[in-house]
């Protein structure tokens, strides 16, 4: 389709703004640009119809099933949508005197209060604007914590190999050298092989759990002990907490902070991949350093102060605003049962659907999942040719958005299916059975699914050639 | 209490029945029972209605301020309508990062023609897909400038505090130092960053329009990089840019900004929008999601997410940035934004915002005792002096329902946007003639 520079049309546009109302005032000429940059010019119906038809080209929650794993695509709730578009917190400027914010203010500190008692920790900051964003926040806490300490000697984050890409990328942005430790053959840390990465240059572990492959690691005390007992930390990355929301805490467990993600277990929406939130949770211990300001209550009315000893920001103001709303309409919503039946109920439906499929597709581990599951499409290709890729290319056809692909890393030619509670059990049998025709396929007519999808708006794109020739702009073609 | 859940309590156990198993707590048997949350310390769900209720409640208790004369990094400007429809069309609200290209070429398009807004706008050649706000964009370009032997940024001390603060947060955890270079009369001091730049100097970053309104020697400060072997990063305003000079114009490597001012509402800070572009040379520099043009088996047009061996999921611990999410809808509100006021408009904009902040310090420095502290070419802020304490000003003038200046150091930093009536900062005049009497 058309971009909306080829729509663009000399000397049509929107009428926006009314005529100047105050005399105008010299610009020197040597301040001033040499030409106008090409924007669109463009009438409102037309923009509008070639957003309309950029939506239709657009695959949401609301289009399908969306069982990406690791992003916990589910509903978005209308309610947040409306609460987060009201006047009283759009119009509000981030400086405002406080005592005319004291609504804005008071969601920030019950955000803050339920996220506190949700993942057992003391304090929580609202700053950060994505889950990598709250990944580096933590670290920075971290970092902080030993040096107040005169540590220095702390240079080392261990991360699983099975851990997001994000991980490891947030603690060389810490200043951190990564310490990759191996999975055991069920998926989960392996305990001597973390025995022996410990020691006195270990600032702290970064761990999921459940983990990447969507198991609960059942020795999750112990790890957390190895790595304080060796003079660490130990992060909790929060990106899967839709499993363990109400049944167990990451402070139970024995993290010292969490980042969550909004945006994922709070059912802020993804926007296309933002805007999100990743608030970063902490123990009192590691509070004095969170970055700031912070939400304190003083004589009944709430004020905004910087930390002690404080990392400084991480970003302008006070973080994602509007999400925040979203998600704490949404705690408020289910409440204290409605919290815990939110994760059971993605448990269920992701072993109710890995149920249906198990036998049929190879499962990368065994046993009940958590919220997630992972399959292994290996011996699949090695009989048919058939790839991961190939079959997640299927689903689209059938207007299922493909799983998360080829992560984690440790499992070959893998599919990660998170169905996410709020899915019916309709859904999931539908999705069953579509996975399964595509099986079928794939032993009849293998050729075909390497041409998959073939009802997309799109066929596959050359990536490689995107990546060789980069075209990143629109250069208009010269008259 | 509400809920999202569509399947029935009995539905629930029909389908644990048909996996062999009678209760939900059998598919947590790998959690330790000692751990287990017996009850969480929160209220009670509540319906639609009434959490609506306790919402509202909430917004009613901030104070709505009609007349804005305040910006210092947040932007009271005018949103057309057609933003807000276009941006909330659920298919773009509720959608993931796109990933799978075949049905998110809707997403991708919508990024690829962004990224050109955002060259256009800057006069640069290369733009990402956004990251998380100005102060984020402009310490992520201080890593991208990041060299074996050059590792300090200069930077100057008229930038917005909370971006300075930003900048030196994230250098901290590298150990990159940042040498803060004291402004005087309001703008970068010339000949003190000059003496500052040495040869373990990566990068220079400021300010245009600068954090007190006033218009910086862009392309000296550009010039004066290069010549020292150093980057030149600019973080710009994107309304000025549809009139003052562009940083491509300016010779500048890397521009960054808080796109705010483009069509996102002032939300208590935030979402809003970092945006960031480079020079081609420092392409692969750049951080987070980039969108580029290519086509499918058929040879149509297609766009995909590209150049991504620079980014986490591919290169872990050696990623140009950990940047996953970034801020695609606010990009899509900019995107939209910059297409409904054209280049016409956004002009128009940039000379009302230059216009209307003129008329309205000329008529407020006309009050005994308010002066102008910086008297260089400014944009649309600029600072003055009170005759009595500035807190006390803007005390004043919000119970008379205006959101004054901010108070600073020097005084009150003034705003003026293409929002502010005439009507409107005549009152303002009024009002302050009355405050400081």
């Amino acid at each position: 389709m058309e971009l909306i520079f080829e729509r663009s049309h000399v000397g049509r546009g929107c009428s926006v703004l009314p005529a100047c109302d105050v005399p105008a005032y010299d610009v020197p000429e040597s301040l001033c640009r040499k030409s106008a940059p090409m924007l669109p010019e463009i009438a409102e119906v037309d923009l509008g119809r070639h957003y309309t038809q950029l939506a239709k080209q657009t695959h949401g929650v609301n289009d399908g099933f969306y069982p990406l794993g690791s992003c916990t695509m589910k509903y978005n709730p209308r309610v947040n949508e409306e609460m987060a578009a009201l006047p009283g917190f759009t119009k509000i400027h981030p400086l405002q005197p406080v005592e005319t914010a004291q609504g804005c203010l008071e969601v920030l500190a019950r955000a803050e209060s339920t996220l506190s008692e949700i993942t057992g920790m003391d304090r929580v900051t609202l700053q950060p604007a994505a889950g990598a964003h709250g990944e580096y926040t933590g670290l920075l806490l971290i970092r902080a914590y030993h040096l107040s300490r005169g540590d220095t000697a702390r240079t080392k984050i261990i991360v699983p190999d099975s851990a997001h890409g994000t991980n490891p990328a947030s603690a060389t942005m810490c200043g951190y050298t990564v310490v990759s430790v191996p999975s055991d053959a069920d998926g989960c840390v392996d305990l001597d092989g973390l025995r022996a990465a410990v020691g006195p240059d270990t600032a702290g572990l970064m761990l999921t759990n459940p983990n990447t492959v969507g198991l609960f690691d059942k020795n999750i005390l112990e790890i957390t002990q190895i790595v304080h007992d060796a003079g660490g930390l130990c992060y909790y990355d929060g990106a899967n907490l839709n499993a363990v929301m109400g049944v167990v805490r990451p402070g139970d467990m024995g993290f010292d902070c969490v980042h969550l993600n909004l945006h994922k277990t709070f059912s802020t929406p993804h926007g296309g991949g933002g805007p999100g939130s990743g608030p970063v949770g902490c123990k009192a211990f590691l509070a004095p350093f969170l970055p700031g300001p912070v939400v304190v209550k003083k004589d009944g009315q709430y004020d905004l102060q910087m930390p002690e000893q404080t990392v400084g920001r991480v970003r302008t103001f006070y973080g994602n605003f509007l999400v925040v709303v979203k998600a704490l309409t949404y705690i408020l919503t289910l409440g204290k049962e409605g919290i815990p039946e939110a994760s059971t109920g993605a448990v269920l439906n992701a072993n109710y659907l890995m149920h249906q499929l198990e036998g049929h597709y190879d499962m990368a581990y065994h046993g009940p999942c958590m919220h997630e599951f992972v399959m292994t499409l290996e011996t699949l290709k090695k009989e048919t040719g058939v790839s991961a890729m190939d079959v997640a290319k299927r689903l689209i056809d059938f207007g299922i958005h493909p799983p998360t692909m080829y992560f984690p890393l440790i499992v070959h030619e893998a599919l990660m299916v998170e169905p996410t509670e709020t899915e019916s059990r309709e859904t999931l049998d539908h999705a069953a059975q579509v996975f399964l025709e595509i099986l079928q396929e794939a032993r009849k007519d293998p050729e075909s699914l390497h041409e998959a999808p073939h009802n997309a708006p799109i066929g596959r794109p050359d990536e490689v050639g995107a990546a060789r020739h980069p075209v990143l702009r629109y250069t208009p073609v010269e008259a | 209490m509400g809920r999202y859940i569509p399947a029935s309590d009995q539905e629930r156990q029909e389908m644990l029945k048909s996996m062999g198993l009678s209760s939900i707590d059998q598919l947590y048997a790998a959690v330790p029972a000692q751990m287990r949350v017996k009850e969480l310390n929160l209220p009670a769900g509540l319906s639609e209605l009434e959490v609506r209720q306790v919402m509202e409640e909430m917004a009613q208790k901030n104070t709505q301020f009609s007349s804005i004369f305040r910006g210092a990094g947040a932007y009271n400007h005018y949103i057309p309508s057609i933003v807000k429809t276009v941006t909330s069309k659920e298919e773009f609200v509720t959608a993931y990062t796109p990933y799978q290209a075949e049905l998110s070429q809707g997403i991708l398009q919508s990024i690829f023609e962004y990224q050109t807004m955002i060259c256009e706008l800057t006069g640069m050649e290369v733009s990402n897909a956004s990251v998380y706000d100005g102060g984020s964009a402009a310490a992520e370009a201080v890593m991208m400038c990041q060299e074996r032997k050059r590792s300090k940024a200069v930077v100057s001390g008229a930038v917005n505090p909370q971006v300075l603060t930003t900048i030196e947060t994230y250098c901290s955890s590298r150990s990159v130092p940042v040498q803060v270079i004291p402004a005087k009369d309001g703008k970068t001091d010339l000949e003190a960053m000059a003496a500052a730049i040495d040869d373990t100097t990566a990068c220079i970053y400021f300010q245009q329009p600068n954090f007190y309104g006033q218009i910086e020697d862009g392309q000296g400060l550009c010039q004066m990089a290069h010549e020292k072997g150093c980057k030149a990063i600019m973080g710009v305003n994107p309304i000025a840019m549809g009139m003052l000079q562009t940083p491509g114009e300016c010779g500048a490597d890397i521009a960054v900004g808080e796109g705010q001012p483009l069509g996102m509402s002032l939300a208590f800070g935030g979402p809003y929008l970092g945006f960031m572009a480079s020079t081609q040379a420092m392409m692969r520099k750049l951080p987070g999601r980039i969108v580029g043009q290519t086509t499918d088996a058929k040879g149509n047009r297609a766009f995909v997410l590209t150049l991504q061996a620079r980014e986490q999921h591919i290169r872990r611990e050696k990623a140009s940035s950990n940047i996953c999410s970034n801020q695609a809808l606010c990009a899509m509100t900019a995107a939209v934004y910059l297409a409904a006021m054209g280049p016409k408009g956004l002009a128009e904009c940039a000379h009302q915002c230059y216009n209307k902040a003129h008329y309205a310090q000329e008529k407020l420095c006309q009050i005994p005792g308010v002066s102008l502290v910086y008297t260089g070419p400014y944009f649309h802020e600029f600072v003055t002096t009170t005759p009595v304490c500035s807190q006390t000003v803007t005390q004043k003038l919000a119970e008379k329902g205006i959101l004054g200046g901010l108070p600073v150091e020097e005084g009150i930093l003034w705003c003026v946007t293409e929002q502010n009536s005439k009507a409107q900062i005549d009152a303002l005049v009024e009002a302050m003639k009355e405050v400081c009497a």
